[in-house]
């Protein structure tokens, strides 16, 4: 507790959240000692001191909350949590034919992370609540009188508001993000796969040797696999947002150039890629190239070929292809975005630099990009990371194939590491592996997003082009 | 002098021949395989007449009703997973509306212990990739039994619970509302849920607008997960998974023409609608890259 104080750097993040924690501490035993009977036994009953001094709707909130937990860790969280250490030892075995389940280690890891989480938060609600209690006295000794009950509840659709909308919104988020999200990374440094299934096998935890194995170059480990399918994912990402990009700013001068008529006709076709659902149109495109599909199926016609052209089971040509195909997708989007961009530019810019003699190429380089880079850099970061994780186009056009021989964990020639990832669930059921490649997207894509950011010029320099 | 005037409108009127040569071949190909997607659900599968399957011509050489006769007719679950589609893109995009808004309403306009962090917090949470809690997400949903014949509500569910964090749009619209408005009325004495119900709301019809097309575009693409949860229960598939497998699974010859007809009539409606929409999209995908 001595530590918090310590640390007076408030700009250090850790040593900012030790001194909250340990002013929070502190201020716990003040109000202990300081405070009057109905506080203390707030310590115990939660809410007690708000109900005896008339706010029954907030210290009833208190106290049925911990109610609630007591009766949750008693009867359904407890009894997992106390396995988390071992998530179970019991085996399920059969006894003359019927089955005898032993221990669930999937529910163990889910429910005990669950309670643990709960445990954090009723820690959290019981601080409240003394803070709660030592405001209420605060203002009872200054004379004045504690809001009524009615008032109490009115200020949630006022002062705050916040609470009412944001409670529904983070619960969802807590339970269908933050606790799958915890419970994956958990399991990336457990033996869960295909030979130790729940409810059947137990599972356990097994420290760093599953990252041991992502990163062993032997025969069997992940690590050049893990590299070839990282090295690809990164060209990919970084193909697919600046061909686009360029090209649809191209695609978007082309139709506001001047002397072009039917503008939004030209739009309108291009629009229609986002309008159409991918999975009809990448799955037709998919077809488009396929060894018996239209396109070599016209070039074997007229001759210009011999055999079909394998144009997905070839992995270099593969990757070209989703690339280009990549491009059919990306440009509307571009388009769009560069139409409105383009028109915010100021036309005395290019008046006067159209009177000191410049060439229409030389107000592109110096003039449009240069705007357009500054403008747009947040958002190519924000493409690029979606890029990365860019599951629909690999998956409907190639499935992640062609299939390799030299990948181990069934990585196919154009899999990122998300399709990577999601074949190792479904086809391989590896579930640990899945989660410690999991892990490495997030990390790829946090390392990225925070090193481009510090980067961008528009950060950098607020005012630039202003 | 006039000679001058003369080359400049000729080289203008050659630039704008080729601009036009271009955008016409883009044109072209842009439209090239919805035209054989349209044209490719008119080929008879009939296999006295032709073949259903992937050929190397456009044009059929039979034109038939045939493929939507055979989506529509009953023979498959095609139109229970038209409905099934059409049911959770309509909930995903009420919900996810309603939610979007509360959660940028309270960012963008009130100040209260935790705001940056929970922005912050919810920033890193975007980075791991979505399919990464697939397992645990599943096994959630059957704890629940939303799973297999309760799949349906399950993918709302999730769908929904999760869609407080893609505020960002929706936030950056409210922003550039001036806050005097709102202070204006608080000092009149309306609460924050008046300022939020009668001015707020009323003002924000183009984000609103965008905030549901978009959330009402995805579920119609969801293979992955909705593939996952309703795992070998035909009658809770939406159009994605059902007709993903006439197309690449071997069981499933010759349906080629069968996936034009029914890829036709899930296109036709979503595009109908994005491009009566189509304002709304731009303003927000514009609005959505200049604040990242």
């Amino acid at each position: 507790m001595s530590n918090a104080s310590g640390t007076g750097n408030k700009k250090n993040p850790v040593g900012n959240f030790f001194s909250v924690l340990g002013n929070g501490i502190k201020d716990i035993g003040v109000t202990f000692v300081s405070g009057d009977w109905k506080t203390k036994i707030s310590y115990l009953v939660m809410g007690f001191g708000q109900i005896m001094r008339g706010q029954f709707l907030r210290g009833g909130m208190y106290l049925a909350v911990e109610l609630l937990f007591i009766w949750f860790v008693t009867s359904f969280g407890g009894q997992y949590f106390a396995k988390l250490g071992t998530l179970g030892i019991v085996e399920t075995t059969k006894k003359n034919r019927t089955t005898v389940y032993g221990d669930n280690s999937f529910l163990i890891l889910l429910f005990g992370l669950l309670t643990v989480f709960f445990i954090i938060f009723l820690i959290v609600l019981w601080y409240m609540n003394i803070r709660d209690n030592k405001k209420q006295e605060e203002i009872l000794k200054s004379g004045k009188t504690l809001p009524g009950n009615k008032a109490d509840f009115l200020s949630l659709f006022d002062s705050n508001f916040d609470k009412t909308l944001l409670a529904l919104p983070v619960a969802g988020v807590f339970a269908f993000t933050v606790l799958p999200i915890v419970f994956m990374i958990c399991v990336a440094f457990t033996n869960y796969d295909a030979t130790h299934q729940a409810p059947t096998k137990l599972f356990t935890w097994v420290g760093f040797e599953n990252f041991r194995n992502l990163f062993s170059f032997g025969t069997g480990g992940f690590g050049s696999t893990f590299l070839s399918v990282l090295v690809w994912t990164l060209i990919w990402a970084l193909l697919a947002t600046f061909i686009d990009y360029f090209l649809g700013i191209a695609v978007a001068m082309l139709i506001n150039k001047k002397g072009i008529k039917f503008k939004k006709f030209w739009r309108t076709c291009l629009v229609m890629t986002i309008a159409v659902p991918q999975f009809v149109s990448l799955l037709y495109v998919s077809k488009m190239f396929d060894s018996a599909g239209i396109i070599n199926g016209t070039l074997m016609k007229l001759g210009i070929i011999q055999n079909a052209i394998p144009f997905w089971t070839d992995p270099t040509l593969a990757k070209i292809t989703i690339v280009v195909v990549n491009i059919w997708i990306g440009i509307p989007y571009l388009m769009l975005m560069a139409t409105g961009l383009l028109m915010n530019i100021p036309a005395d810019l290019y008046e006067s630099a159209k009177i000191d003699g410049a060439t229409p190429w030389q107000m592109f380089r110096h003039i449009t990009m240069p705007y357009m880079l500054f403008v747009t850099g947040p958002y190519l970061l924000t493409s690029y990371t979606g890029n990365l994780n860019n599951f629909n186009v690999i998956y409907l056009l190639t499935g992640g194939g062609p299939k390799s021989m030299t990948y181990t964990g069934g990585a196919g020639g154009t899999d990122l590491l998300v399709t990577w990832l999601y074949k190792m669930t479904i086809n391989d059921t590896d579930y640990k592996m899945a989660a410690v490649i999991g892990i490495m997207v997030f990390v790829v894509t946090a390392v990225i997003s925070l090193v481009v950011y510090q980067m961008l010029p528009s950060v950098k320099d607020e005012e630039g082009f202003q | 002098m006039a000679n001058k005037q003369g080359s400049m409108k000729r080289n203008r009127a050659i630039s704008n021949f080729f601009a036009y040569l271009a955008l016409v071949i883009i044109v072209i190909i842009w439209l090239f395989p919805f035209v054989g997607l349209v044209l490719g659900s008119f080929r008879s599968y009939d296999s006295a007449v032709e073949y259903g399957g992937i050929v190397d011509y456009v044009i059929p050489k039979h034109f038939s009703l045939d493929n939507y006769r055979f989506v529509l007719s009953g023979q498959t679950n095609y139109i229970r997973w038209y409905i099934n589609t059409v049911v959770i893109a309509f909930f995903v995009a009420a919900l996810q509306t309603i939610i979007v808004l509360c959660v940028s309403y309270a960012l963008s306009r009130m100040r209260f212990t935790g705001r940056t962090a929970l922005m912050r917090f919810w920033l890193v949470l975007g980075m791991f990739p979505g399919f990464l809690t697939m397992i645990c997400l599943y096994f959630l949903l059957k704890e629940m039994g939303l799973t297999q014949a309760g799949a349906i509500p399950g993918l709302i569910l999730v769908s929904v619970a999760s869609s407080g964090m893609g505020y960002y749009v929706c936030k950056g619209y409210f922003d550039t509302i001036p806050k005097a408005l709102d202070e204006a009325a608080r000092i009149d004495g309306a609460s924050r849920a008046r300022v939020f119900f009668t001015m707020t709301i009323p003002m924000s019809k183009p984000i609103i607008i965008y905030t549901a097309l978009v959330a009402f575009m995805a579920p119609w693409n969801d293979y992955v997960f909705a593939s996952y949860i309703a795992f070998g229960h035909d009658a809770s598939y939406n159009v994605a998974v059902s007709m993903y497998r006439w197309m690449n699974t071997g069981d499933y010859q010759g349906y080629f023409t069968r996936f034009c007809a029914g890829g036709v009539l899930v296109a036709i409606p979503v595009t109908l609608l994005f491009m009566f929409l189509q304002k709304y999209y731009v303003e927000g995908v514009t609005g959505g890259a200049v604040k990242g």
